[in-house]
């Protein structure tokens, strides 16, 4: 974990009300993993106590991206940031996706992403990082929330999108497509699945995946206090090995969890 | 303007025998048990740290949401969760006394005699170096703010803890009574070796649209900048009250607040919340003291600490 001073270098639309936000990092974009995060540190407003946490939507050459978009007092103030601006970064913060060991014996099986909306962010840099190409199944209330398709595409990703109104891809939730090509697998297929989005849709991959006896590997987004395992304000019901209920804090034990752990609620 | 002091200025301060290289500590509760931090903040350019509440038996703590930001401050109902005196002392002091930096263990109890059996568990366990009793934590029913808002119970916490520890200790009261110097003449008489003031104001916030309280708790604890001209007034009351040092806690955010408290009659102070927001904040507050100290012709704290001026 490191703080350090981070630079603008590009704030861009990324469709829809979405942004992307291009940091020149000294040291936390060369040593960030996917599924981890990083928090900034605001200047605006004046009265934010809080830093805000972002996942890693892609990272390396000294700089990385996050992808927000505007809904609360500090993600609203963001928008004013431009290229030259400078701004506290902390991280890399928690515990991100598993990465198959590069020289494991075996071929890592196929991963299967989750998004909804910005939910592709950690998604984009685990697909850029993974060892093999797999599917991105992407789902949002509407077209303007389906963001980067092109960008995991252009990674030899097969994409799979589906909106709430029908807007973009398959109408309905991003079960649909999903549940269509986990029904024309063979049983015994194996797949990991990793995914990032509303808790709805965590407990839907969760489901997909106790049932076909699948890992899934799940990407929690809490409000947070420190964002470094302090405070234990973002805390969620885990099983441990023994059965029993217990803690986990969101920003240091995850955001990343296995699925199987997660007392879901 | 008076001239520059031609020697650095010294910062240590003497809290209950305990020495400090700077009165500025970090806050139980905002700065964990220290490792979460210590890559960004050394540890050891603290006076202090002020570990994350202590009980006899593990705590779960509240369900969530635990926190909310307002305006100025935050709201948490975190509710104490903590691994136990004796899962404490096996997970986290192999770590703490490693470090250069004095150690305060802040203790609580559900009843008087599980303050004390903590405080006898920690008594002699190296590297503590003194105990701050929370009698006013606002978020837990049966315990903690029960008996900080009673002078009889304030001061039979403080004499039980008192009877089972060698231990320097510093109860660390509530905002909200009415006559603060009454509270800190009680534990002071009940044998507290310093105090430490003020633990977050009750609250609460509403969701308006649901119309739910934002906090699973329902209500919790104000912290942040919202709250610290109220605990500047109490600091200043309790310190005139007493002959123990006083430790000013509250809406510290950079230098200036911690001069005002230690103006004010703080022989050091604390930082809570704003460890949040910047994670290296309590370096820059040490640094803004000796700066404040070398622009006033300052060489020690005793020309700072209660230098208010009524005139």
């Amino acid at each position: 974990m490191q703080l350090e001073t981070a630079t603008v270098m590009e704030h861009e639309l990324a469709g829809g009300d979405y942004r992307l936000l291009t940091l020149a990092s000294q040291r936390i974009a060369d040593t960030v993993l996917p599924g981890q995060f990083v928090s900034l540190g605001l200047v605006a407003p004046a009265d934010a106590i809080l830093r805000r946490p972002f996942s890693v939507c892609d990272a390396g050459a000294g700089r990385l991206t996050i992808l927000y978009k505007p809904v609360g007092r500090g993600t609203r103030a963001m928008l004013a940031l431009r290229a030259g601006d400078t701004l506290s970064l902390l991280g890399p913060l928690g515990h991100g996706f598993p990465l198959p060991p590069s020289d494991a014996a075996q071929a890592p099986l196929l991963p299967v992403l989750v998004a909804g909306g910005y939910g592709v962010a950690p998604l984009y840099l685990l697909a850029r990082r993974y060892p093999r190409r797999g599917l991105l199944f992407v789902g949002g209330a509407t077209g303007r929330d389906i963001l980067m398709t092109s960008a995991f595409a252009a990674l030899g990703w097969e994409v799979h999108v589906a909106t709430e109104d029908g807007s973009l891809g398959e109408h309905g939730r991003v079960t649909t497509p999903l549940d269509t090509w986990l029904a024309a697998r063979e049983v015994d297929a194996r797949h990991d699945f990793f995914a990032c989005g509303p808790t709805g849709l965590l407990h839907a991959v969760a489901q997909r995946a106790a049932a076909g006896n699948q890992r899934a590997w799940v990407s929690l987004d809490r409000h947070m206090g420190c964002g470094v395992g302090a405070c234990l304000a973002c805390v969620q019901r885990l099983n441990n090995d023994d059965g029993e209920k217990v803690w986990g804090r969101v920003c240091k034990d995850g955001p990343v969890f296995d699925a199987a752990r997660i007392v879901w609620e | 303007m008076t001239q520059p002091a031609a020697t650095p200025p010294d910062l240590a301060v003497t809290i209950a025998g305990l020495r400090l290289r700077n009165p500025v500590m970090v806050a139980s509760g905002t700065f964990g048990y220290g490792v979460e931090y210590a890559d960004v903040m050394p540890l050891a350019e603290l006076g202090a740290i002020v570990v994350k509440g202590i009980s006899l038996a593990p705590c779960a703590g509240n369900a969530t949401p635990r926190l909310v930001e307002v305006p100025g401050g935050l709201v948490n109902a975190i509710g104490l969760q903590n691994p136990g005196v004796d899962g404490f002392i096996a997970q986290y002091m192999p770590f703490l006394r490693r470090q250069a930096v004095p150690v305060v263990v802040n203790i609580w109890g559900r009843r008087i005699e599980e303050y004390a059996e903590v405080a006898a568990r920690l008594d002699g366990v190296p590297g503590v170096h003194a105990l701050e009793i929370n009698i006013s934590c606002p978020n837990i029913k049966d315990g903690g703010h029960v008996f900080g808002t009673r002078l009889d119970t304030a001061a039979e916490v403080v004499a039980a803890v008192r009877a089972h520890t060698r231990l320097p200790i510093m109860p660390k009261l509530a905002p909200n009574v009415s006559d603060i110097a009454a509270f800190a003449r009680a534990v002071e008489a009940a044998g507290a070796d310093a105090l430490a003031l003020i633990n977050s104001f009750p609250a609460m916030v509403i969701d308006v649209e649901t119309r739910r309280p934002v906090l699973a708790n329902v209500t919790g604890g104000l912290s942040g900048p919202a709250i610290h001209p109220i605990a500047v007034k109490l600091v200043y009351e309790a310190a005139r009250a007493v002959k123990i040092p006083v430790i000013g806690i509250g809406g510290i955010s950079g230098p200036r607040e911690a001069l005002e408290f230690l103006i004010a009659g703080a022989s050091a102070v604390q930082i809570g919340s704003a460890n949040f927001g910047d994670p290296a904040v309590a370096g820059k507050v040490v640094e803004g003291i000796a700066d404040y100290m070398r622009r006033h012709a300052m060489s020690s704290m005793r020309d700072l600490i209660g230098s208010l001026n009524l005139l």
